[in-house]
């Protein structure tokens, strides 16, 4: 899968679980996912503090970071990694961030509100498909690069 | 035929004659260095000691290693201090130098003093992973031309960032050389290619600037670093020749007046259930230096480091004795504690606890994380947990009333919960300083290089 040319070639993506999540399996069909669909995917696998996100980030210069989240403290583990990114320098980098977010079942247009108003660029429910992140990086990504 | 090895020190010059058919150590010999004046005084001195103990005995070969006039000083710069910062400090670690800092993101103007201040003889640079960021190592390359110094930079980062970096350097008086990234691609460490290029520019320029010429001329075989001949005697001994079983995975330590050692050859993978491995993987033969702690040289930054109240009460040692003994091997490096005495005691003491901070630098840590599946560990770096041999090399481990206690200070204890030290080793010792020595015979007479190390590596417990 990675031989094969595409037009996403060059962007590069930053995967992985956060906080002491040890969910390897949509990590791994994300990543699957994501080369099939020509990114070039640094996957970090699962247990990923926020500052293992960013150093990867700035050595591989990425344009964007995904992060899964699937045992419900999600939103405790994601809480401050806008303000690390700004910090690092990674002002302008899209948060990307899906899964089993929080404790319990709520609303999910106030857990978006909530992460959106943490920073992240764009947030997705359980069970949301895999292609339409896809389509939304490409246009996302897209437009900045040019 | 008849080996001579010389192994120029800082302080002292070591010979060791051996004769390949009896596979024996004819003798060795000591001399004061001599490499302000000319090296080749000291060497001759201690070679007319191996004519007083074997007068028959004439070389065929000579080969030799030096750590003099400051070895093979570098510093190391990276982008992220836990990926290429550290992939470079591991390159030039293991190929023998002495990092004397490694640097991360973009050099501050006092940083540029700092590095032109340790007047390193190298300079490793890397940051960015190929196609990753070059902005960062293309800004240190421009801050490292506004450094002056006779110092040679080895570019070993993003690929994407060469010709920029090629002519930033053309453009200025810099020597440089361009080799593969450290680390090309993310959590990949590539280190092979930069530490080669170390060693040819040890080879084709450093030895002549430290003055080592003219020993250079008399031997057809190239001078090494000391310290990468000490990792090649260590690679020996433990994966041995098809002629000679080796020891296994193992680990040395060696404490000097400016720097602390410490060799691990062991692949270090978890012993521990429910273990996620996190951060760069590290090589199977890994050197790690610690500059700030040595017994002389870098006496006082030790002392800052260590409680010396503990040792004034549990060895009964007035506090005013050991001070006075720190500062005055601090004035004077060539200070030596006589044998029995209260020095003696500090001496050892601080070798003890300059091996235990190296070793906890060395080795990997396990952190402990509750997750909803339970208790689960983190490895950052090597467990060294299961390693059974531990060997100590150098005069000041070697030469100790107790060398083992010494050594014990690498064991794991009830209190190292997070460190991943060897547990219920084995303590050896190199009785005859026979490490660097063995090291460079490792390519034309491997088998007896590892039947050497293994006869003349004791064990202690």
């Amino acid at each position: 899968m990675k031989n094969k040319k595409s037009n996403n070639d060059s962007i590069t993506i930053v995967t992985g679980v956060i906080g002491s999540d040890v969910h390897a399996v949509g990590n791994k069909i994300l990543t699957f996912k994501l080369e099939e669909a020509g990114f070039n995917v640094i996957n970090l696998g699962v247990m990923v503090d926020q500052e293992e996100y960013i150093d990867a980030a700035l050595e591989t210069n990425a344009d964007a970071i995904m992060v899964s989240s699937l045992y419900g403290h999600g939103e405790i583990d994601c809480r401050g990694l806008r303000e690390k990114c700004d910090e690092a320098g990674l002002t302008d980098i899209p948060l990307i961030v899906g899964g089993n977010l929080v404790v319990g079942k709520q609303n999910f247009e106030d857990v978006e509100k909530r992460f959106i108003d943490m920073g992240f660029t764009k947030v997705y429910p359980p069970g949301s498909d895999i292609e339409e992140g896809i389509e939304y990086l490409k246009d996302l990504l897209k437009v900045q690069k040019s | 035929m008849n080996l001579l090895t010389a192994d120029i020190g800082s302080t002292y010059t070591k010979l060791t004659a051996i004769n390949t058919v009896q596979e024996k150590i004819i003798a060795t010999a000591i001399a004061f260095t001599t490499i302000e004046t000319d090296v080749l005084e000291g060497f001759n001195k201690a070679y007319s000691k191996i004519k007083n103990i074997a007068p028959s005995f004439n070389y065929d070969k000579l080969y030799c290693c030096s750590s003099a006039a400051g070895g093979l000083k570098m510093v190391a710069i990276g982008l992220v201090p836990e990926l290429t910062s550290k992939a470079a400090k591991l390159a030039a670690s293991s190929a023998g130098a002495k990092v004397v800092k490694s640097y991360a993101f973009e050099l501050s103007p006092d940083e540029q003093i700092e590095i032109q201040n340790i007047n390193a003889d190298l300079i490793l640079l890397s940051g960015g992973t190929d196609g990753g960021n070059k902005e960062v190592i293309i800004q240190n390359a421009k801050r490292l031309t506004e450094i002056e110094g006779n110092f040679r930079v080895i570019v070993a980062g993003n690929k994407s960032a060469t010709s920029e970096i090629t002519q930033i350097f053309k453009a200025s008086n810099k020597q440089f050389v361009i080799t593969e990234n450290v680390m090309p691609s993310f959590n990949k460490l590539n280190i092979e290619p930069a530490r080669e290029k170390i060693k040819e520019l040890f080879i084709n320029h450093i030895i002549e600037a430290k003055g080592l010429n003219r020993l250079q001329e008399m031997s057809e075989n190239d001078i090494i670093p000391t310290p990468l001949s000490v990792l090649m005697a260590c690679e020996l001994l433990s994966n041995g020749t098809s002629d000679e079983d080796g020891m296994g995975e193992l680990v040395a330590i060696d404490i000097g007046g400016a720097t602390t050692d410490i060799y691990s050859i062991a692949e270090g993978k978890p012993t521990v259930a429910n273990t996620i491995i996190k951060g760069l993987p590290e090589p199977r033969s890994k050197r790690s230096v610690e500059g700030d702690l040595g017994m002389r040289y870098s006496l006082s930054s030790l002392r800052d480091e260590i409680n010396l109240e503990s040792l004034s009460k549990s060895a009964h040692v007035d506090m005013g004795i050991i001070d006075f003994w720190i500062n005055r091997c601090i004035d004077r490096p060539e200070s030596i504690a006589e044998s029995g005495s209260a020095e003696q005691i500090i001496e050892e003491y601080l070798a003890h606890s300059a091996a235990k901070i190296a070793i906890e630098r060395h080795v990997g840590k396990y952190d402990l994380v509750y997750t909803p599946l339970g208790e689960t560990f983190a490895l950052t770096g090597k467990d060294l947990t299961s390693i059974k041999t531990v060997i100590g090399i150098g005069g000041v481990i070697v030469n100790a009333m107790n060398p083992i206690d010494i050594l014990k200070s690498v064991e794991k204890s009830p209190e190292d919960i997070n460190y991943a030290k060897p547990i219920g080793p084995d303590y050896l010792i190199d009785k005859r300083y026979i490490f660097s020595s063995m090291g460079l015979l490792s390519k034309d007479y491997p088998s007896l290089a590892v039947k050497l190390l293994k006869g003349n590596t004791v064990k202690i417990n």
